[in-house]
């Protein structure tokens, strides 16, 4: 009876802790038992992010955390150099050959990216290079946060700065600051 | 199927029919029941008629001989057979009860580093030949020991308790077992009352993680203390749904059908008052 007021008000059971104390014990067991994945993960995420910024790759830091109820990977990408205006995005476009899912974004975006009037906000402009289909309307740009990606950051941000990766549909809690030059 | 397999992997064993099968029973983590489910495990298959042979792989710490009551009979050791001392047939304990069952305890003066792993692989050869089950009672942990005892065998019962630690060593053991095998899990020690209270993982929370075939589901019920206080493993009884697990285990591992192990709880008036006005989790 006990337990059913503690659930009644809300309270979490034991057995849930315990569940969730497993969850997130197993995905850090696996993760540290699988460092070639890691490997693997961070270089495809490397490649993905040069796509659209220069970073530099020796000093790439990826590492996972627990945060409340679950594990974050937090990855420390120092980067070098950013084009101006998207410069960096038709570079990419052009200059990739490698990455299956670039080639595909970059049919739609390269047109996109090259008619973009300067004076679009700088959210419409990222959505609309990376849109699957230059055919379609564009979405609002207001309240969309959750799906600016690495390239509308990347066009925002004028100066060198690092990228925190993390959980995306957790709130961003922590930025890192860039100690790259 | 298993069967078939082992014997294509063994091709050079003499008659090739007749070849048990070698399952070890393992769990990483100690203190989860894999001897007395050993024990029980073994009663139950020989009680259906299987020839069963038992090995005490738990070497330095042997204790298959006393879930078994048959601690006072054991007078040579696996160690004696691996170094050529004793004959097998010496060596092996008809036990007290089930006329089809053997045991081969382990050496309690001795340390696992000491087993030579072809010769236990050799030896459940031997008695693979003999037998219908081979059953291989691992020692806690991932080492040395662990893996003479995961050597001979082909098949692999993994035991955990729904502990966060029991379920997380399992995990790791599911792994080091590799593709060799394909896992079946007990779970045992399960409080039905606490699981319903929410105050213990339930069968379905352990086996969301560990995602293997399950076997079975073991009650942490007061009888089986009582039965290794004397030494007489609760499968040798039909009077108790414990017992009663145990051989939906056994019939299970031997390929029938029965039917989903289950671990019933009848919730008492005033919990399902609960239960009603509060809605179930």
């Amino acid at each position: 009876m006990i337990e059913f007021f503690n659930r009644l008000f809300g309270r979490q059971t034991s057995g849930a802790t315990a569940k969730e104390r497993l969850r997130l014990v197993l995905m850090s067991d696996h993760l540290s038992l699988a460092p070639e994945m890691i490997d693997a993960m961070k270089r495809d995420l490397v490649d993905v992010i040069s796509h659209y910024v220069e970073v530099d790759r020796d000093r790439i830091d990826v590492h996972f955390e627990h945060q409340d109820k679950a594990l974050a990977m937090l990855a420390n990408i120092p980067i070098t150099g950013v084009a101006r205006n998207g410069a960096s995005v038709e570079h990419a476009a052009n200059g990739a050959t490698n990455g299956h899912l670039h080639a595909e974004r970059t049919d739609a975006a390269q047109p996109e990216v090259r008619a973009a009037p300067a004076q679009l906000p700088i959210e419409a402009d990222a959505q609309q290079a990376l849109a699957p289909s230059g055919d379609e309307p564009l979405a609002p740009a207001a309240g969309e946060t959750e799906g600016v990606t690495a390239a509308a950051q990347a066009q925002r941000t004028a100066k060198p700065k690092a990228v925190t990766a993390k959980n995306g549909a957790r709130p961003r809690r922590r930025r890192r600051k860039n100690t790259a030059g | 199927m298993q069967v078939l397999q082992t014997q294509d992997e063994q091709p050079l064993s003499g008659s090739s029919a007749a070849l048990g099968r070698a399952i070890v029973i393992t769990s990483g983590k100690g203190g989860v029941g894999k001897t007395t489910t050993t024990a029980n495990l073994g009663t139950a298959l020989a009680r259906r008629g299987a020839r069963v042979a038992l090995i005490d792989a738990d070497v330095g710490l042997r204790n298959l001989d006393i879930v078994l009551g048959l601690e006072s009979r054991v007078k040579h050791h696996v160690l004696d057979v691996l170094e050529d001392r004793v004959p097998l047939d010496e060596a092996l304990v008809r036990d007290k009860n089930s006329s089809t069952l053997y045991l081969l305890a382990a050496a309690q003066t001795r340390e696992k580093d000491e087993v030579d792993t072809d010769k236990m692989i050799a030896l459940v050869q031997t008695l693979r030949e003999r037998f219908d089950y081979v059953l291989i009672d691992c020692p806690a942990g991932i080492e040395r020991g662990f893996k003479n005892a995961v050597a001979g065998a082909h098949e692999a019962i993994v035991v955990c308790t729904p502990e966060v630690s029991a379920v997380r060593d399992v995990d790791r053991v599911i792994g080091l077992l590799g593709n060799r095998f394909e896992p079946k899990l007990v779970i045992n020690r399960v409080r039905p009352h606490l699981v319903r209270k929410g105050k213990m993982l339930s069968v379905q929370d352990v086996n969301a993680i560990l995602r293997l075939s399950l076997l079975g589901v073991i009650a942490d019920e007061p009888e089986v203390i009582v039965s290794t206080n004397k030494g007489e493993p609760l499968a040798l009884r039909n009077d108790s749904p414990t017992a009663s697990a145990y051989h939906a285990i056994a019939a299970r591992l031997a390929g029938e059908d029965v039917p989903a192990p289950m671990v019933e709880y009848k919730e008492s008036f005033m919990e399902r008052l609960g239960s009603f006005f509060g809605g179930r989790r």
